[in-house]
């Protein structure tokens, strides 16, 4: 009877040989004025009950997304000598920031399968929208990848492989840089640990990003009392620009 | 020193942004003009998102164009019947800009009609403002005859009103138009008009050119608040932030340029006008025309 309960017991326990303990150097990031991007550190340990096994080898995959939102790729056409937009492809959804760093090459660390599941790799978290109109699924495919190819020209979208630190198998450590063009929002960061490419363990944690101060007080009366932003910034512009005018005329040089 | 601007969402550096309006408001304290033509593509050339730009703008032109229509003000070359029957038909053209900007940005092709618009607009006037210098510094010395009084199709319209300070008596209708194009203009390109305004007062309307300028500022200042507001609600585009430095860089700029611009003449003024605003225009032209090294492009779903 007791060993039943025993094995019951173990049945219902995770059974995992490796878990994460991690931490994030910071929870939130305040845009203020002088924002000008900021590091991310992302540490941690994979923690064990029994000695680790000699092979394969542990790998580590961090990654850093941002908010989501459905876009439109439009493509420009030559027409009557002008550069006009003329296809476009919707896209469902599409994360504003994505970085991925890893201790190795992603294609050796992670197999396809777990990758299609945990949506690690940027391709899986471009989402394009069900039945969108216009053209075949490999002209989409084109549009998907030209969004990729700007968001990583951008530093919107990157990929460092070989950046995560791995000390003896179990310490870990990577700096990832967000940069100054943040939108705001949950950015989430995933730890993955991986063996032989599938996922040992996965941890998950948040980052809330959000404008601080000034830029908080006027994108939200920007938003939300329109009229009264709209009104303040033309009496801005008149005591601005009359001001100062004035006060030229009064300071000769 | 970044800055992180609330509404453009983008960090740009201070010193750039003062050195802009500060650029822009040497040239047009040299030339008298409001500068919102150089401003608005200026400011998307640093990867300010068109909308905001154009929006920012027409914020900017209120700070530039106020204080020269106090000082016009000042000096009574204001006709304000004129100026409020301008600003009538400019709100009204602004509204439907407005509305025409909506649509466009709806199908995505947003940026190559405000290109297209600068093209068109400051390619034309640039033209023939070159042409017409050109030929009366050609001319100079010459006396000039004008006829005092010209009957054209202007004078033939219903609608007549007595308008005293530019000695005109013509119908309400031509004014209205004028008014109405140049606020168009304003709601999709973030200008103010003058360069429009300026000469079609002179040459369509007829009006005395001592109160020109004054009246053509005092349509601006009205218009372009109306913009800004209009954009401030509906797209909520406008730029606190951005606007306040281009306007510091701009007033200062202008003094400086107010002082070069009283040592050259008039003609010569003129001519580099006329050249700044086609380079604009064909620079511009050269985007729509060159194969672009970027075919695709991102918007972000609105709503």
């Amino acid at each position: 009877m007791i060993r039943v309960l025993l094995a019951l017991l173990l049945l219902a326990l995770p059974v995992r040989a490796e878990e994460i303990v991690s931490g994030v150097s910071q929870s939130g990031v305040s845009i203020t004025t002088n924002f000008d991007g900021t590091a991310i550190l992302v540490y941690g340990a994979a923690i064990r009950d029994r000695p680790a096994p000699d092979w394969p080898l542990l790998q580590v995959i961090i990654t850093i997304e941002g908010p989501s939102a459905p876009l439109v790729v439009r493509k420009k056409e030559r027409v009557a000598g002008i550069w006009l937009n003329r296809g476009a492809v919707q896209i469902a959804s599409a994360p504003s920031f994505y970085a991925v760093a890893t201790t190795g090459d992603i294609g050796d660390i992670l197999s396809p399968e777990a990758d299609a599941k945990y949506h690690v790799t940027i391709p899986q978290t471009i989402k394009a929208a069900e039945g969108a109109a216009g053209g075949s699924a490999a002209d989409q495919g084109q549009y998907v990848a030209a969004l990729q190819r700007i968001r990583a020209q951008s530093g919107s979208y990157r990929l460092a492989q070989d950046s995560v630190l791995l000390l003896r198998q179990s310490l870990f450590r990577t700096d990832i840089t967000l940069p100054a063009n943040l939108v705001e929002g949950v950015y989430k960061v995933r730890i993955f640990l991986t063996r032989g490419g599938n996922v040992v363990d996965m941890q998950e944690s948040q980052i809330n990003v959000a404008k601080a101060g000034l830029e908080r007080a006027l994108y939200n009366l920007a938003m939300q009392s329109p009229l009264v932003y709209g009104v303040l910034s033309l009496l801005m512009a008149m005591v601005a620009g009359w001001g100062a005018s004035e006060l030229f005329k009064r300071v000769r040089f | 020193m970044q800055l992180y601007l609330p509404i453009a969402e983008v960090s740009v550096n201070v010193f750039v942004l003062l050195g802009l309006g500060g650029l822009v408001g040497f040239l047009s304290g040299m030339f008298g003009v409001g500068g919102g033509f150089l401003i608005t593509p200026l400011l998307m050339l640093i990867g300010v998102p068109p909308a905001v730009a154009v929006a920012t703008g027409a914020n900017q032109v209120v700070a530039s164009s106020i204080s020269g229509v106090l000082a016009q003000f000042k000096r009574r070359a204001v006709d304000i019947k004129m100026g409020v029957v301008l600003t009538v038909g400019g709100l009204l053209g602004s509204t439907i800009g407005g509305f025409v900007f909506d649509l466009m940005n709806r199908l995505g092709q947003i940026d190559v009609f405000v290109q297209l618009s600068y093209v068109l607009f400051l390619g034309l006037i640039g033209g023939m403002m070159l042409v017409e210098s050109v030929r009366s510094l050609l001319r100079t010395g010459k006396a000039v005859v004008r006829r005092g009084h010209v009957h054209t199709l202007v004078h033939r319209m219903p609608f007549k009103m007595k308008f005293r300070a530019s000695g005109l008596y013509i119908s309400v209708i031509p004014p209205l138009m004028v008014g109405a194009a140049v606020g168009f203009l304003s709601a999709i390109m973030g200008v103010g008009g003058g360069f429009i305004m300026v000469p079609a007062m002179i040459y369509l309307l007829g009006m005395q050119t001592k109160v020109v300028v004054g009246t053509s500022l005092f349509q601006i200042t009205f218009v372009t608040a109306y913009t800004t507001l209009v954009h401030a609600v509906t797209h909520h585009t406008v730029d606190m932030m951005l606007a306040l430095l281009l306007i510091l860089g701009g007033v200062i700029g202008a003094q400086f340029g107010a002082r070069v611009g009283v040592r050259l003449k008039a003609e010569q003024l003129r001519i580099l006008l006329s050249l700044l605003v086609l380079a604009v225009a064909v620079k511009i032209a050269f985007d729509l025309l060159l194969t672009p090294s970027e075919l695709y492009s991102i918007t972000r779903v609105v709503g």
